[in-house]
């Protein structure tokens, strides 16, 4: 951001040829890409994110998070969210180092709508997912140094008419799911979970519940996992993604999901094995 | 070897000033109007594909004429200042008028020390939250910059059409008039009869400030319809018919 000695926009502003705000920021100033300054060595006191899930569903995708963040065995944030909307057609969940995360979700979702703006139409979701697996292997480094961000996407593809779902591992390997996926430390419980609750076509509203019991399968046997917080009132992001857009599931609803959930689970004849 | 021949700064900048207007005067006219729930833009345009009109951030607008490459160019220069303004510090401290001061000190550089000055006139305009809050910012070939308020026209015949504008606008109209305002407007022909536009050989666009983030919507030949549908209906209105 040095404009020349008569303030005129510089030159870099006015070269054509990208409609990539990552290319033009490399371009112009790259010491603003995320992590591109960080010094070798261990980086301690890092927040970390959890757990994510995604599954499709007949005419769109869900994707959920859990709310905690921990550093180390410190739970640092009780009401972190970890899912967001890419754009009006997507959304990006991330599990790994939250600072790095985030900026690069910031930046994956001002790139999508920089191109969008400069070229007119929208990318496309394979177009959009192979931008996210681009800056993802941009910050391989920092994943060789323990600051790994891995997530996952999904969105509604506007040509095929369905909900998609892509994975992605470190080095920007991108991977597309047809049922569900799940990233972060409670992954294993939450994809063992779903195993068992999705079939496919089923309804918006059964994924939405069988990606809440999910979350709270992951919570249950990993501690960096949030369950629903029902003494705060905090519960888990849910967002569908259909032909309609990107859609947040509201708070006053999933308290009924994890309400239903806890009384399936909930224990009624007395607990804790045979007294001695 | 030929001496180069003397010509005075004066007469340079005055050379410089024509050549530019001619080239604007040569395109047709982009007519910028406030109406009570935003501000919308309005120009002929045949093509579905190049816009004279564009979304620079969630709540600015850009509008030019003239050349093509050239106010393309200043386009994109500005969807990248401002996504980088947003980027590095917040979306909320993205404002027109920073990005008018950078499009004039362009302007105006160019104008000054290049070869040939850019043949472009712009608008950028925010929208704010009322109406008192709208900013227009007219900018011209040399840089200079102008703070509009409620309506600007540029390109060929600007000052015939603005005097039209400015008899029929008033402020906090509906989004129906105001659109049927700057088609009639565009219609207008110097000498000539007036020329009904129909809603595909229009581009219109408005900053609508009631939508959440991005302000920006492109109003397409359907909605156009409905929106000069009204017109037709209500004939014998010649309210400054010439």
């Amino acid at each position: 951001m040095t404009p020349d000695t008569h303030g005129r926009l510089p030159a870099s502003f006015t070269v054509p040829g990208t409609s990539s705000f990552w290319e033009f920021l490399a371009a112009h100033d790259p010491s603003l890409l995320p992590g591109r300054t960080l010094p070798p060595g261990e980086v301690t006191g890092a927040l970390h994110g959890t757990t994510i899930v995604a599954l499709a569903f007949d005419g769109g995708i869900v994707m959920a998070g859990d709310r905690r963040a921990t550093a180390g065995p410190t739970i640092a944030s009780h009401h972190i969210e970890k899912v967001f909307p890419a754009d009006e057609y997507s959304a990006v969940g991330i599990a790994g180092t939250a600072g790095l995360a985030i900026e690069l979700v910031r930046l994956f979702q001002l790139e999508l709508e920089h191109y969008e703006k400069i070229e007119g139409t929208l990318l496309s979701l394979d177009g959009k997912a192979n931008r996210l697996a681009t800056m993802i292997r941009g910050s391989l480094g920092l994943a060789m140094q323990g600051l790994a961000v891995v997530p996952v996407f999904g969105g509604y593809d506007l040509d095929r008419k369905a909900g998609r779902i892509f994975s992605y591992d470190v080095t920007g390997g991108r991977y597309e799911e047809t049922d569900f996926h799940a990233v972060g430390s409670g992954s294993a419980f939450a994809r063992g979970s779903l195993k068992k609750l999705w079939w496919p076509g089923m309804s918006a509203e059964d994924a939405v519940k069988a990606a809440v019991h999910a979350l709270v399968d992951a919570a249950d046997d990993d501690s960096a996992t949030g369950g629903p917080d029902t003494t705060r009132r905090i519960w888990p992001v849910v967002a569908t993604v259909t032909g309609a857009g990107y859609l947040r599931v509201p708070d006053a609803r999933l308290a009924g999901t994890v309400a239903e959930i806890e009384a399936m689970r909930r224990v009624t004849e007395p607990g804790g094995g045979d007294p001695r | 070897m030929t001496m180069p021949f003397y010509v005075s700064p004066e007469q340079l900048m005055k050379d410089r000033a024509d050549y530019a207007r001619k080239g604007i005067a040569r395109g047709r006219s982009v007519v910028v109007l406030a109406y009570d729930d935003g501000i919308a833009f309005a120009t002929e345009n045949p093509s579905r594909a190049l816009h004279k009109i564009s979304e620079i951030y969630d709540r600015i607008a850009f509008a030019a004429v003239g050349k093509y490459n050239e106010f393309e160019n200043l386009r994109v220069a500005g969807v990248r200042y401002a996504d980088l303004r947003g980027y590095s510090y917040d979306r909320t401290d993205v404002s027109a008028r920073a990005l008018a001061n950078a499009y004039a000190q362009t302007l105006g550089t160019v104008f000054t020390t290049e070869s040939k000055p850019l043949e472009v006139e712009l608008v950028v305009a925010e929208v704010g939250r009322t109406a008192d809050e709208d900013q227009i910012y007219r900018l011209s070939y040399d840089g200079s910059v102008a703070d509009e308020r409620g309506t600007v026209v540029m390109g060929g015949q600007a000052e015939a059409l603005s005097e039209r504008v400015a008899a029929d606008w008033r402020p906090g109209m509906p989004l129906a008039e105001a659109v049927q305002l700057a088609v009639r407007v565009l219609g207008t022909q110097p000498g000539g009869e007036d020329r009904v536009l129909e809603p595909a050989q229009l581009e219109v666009a408005v900053l609508d400030r009631t939508r959440p983030r991005r302000a920006f919507r492109r109003l397409a030949a359907p909605q156009l319809v409905d929106l000069l549908g009204v017109a037709t209906e209500q004939p014998a209105d010649p309210p400054s018919a010439s």
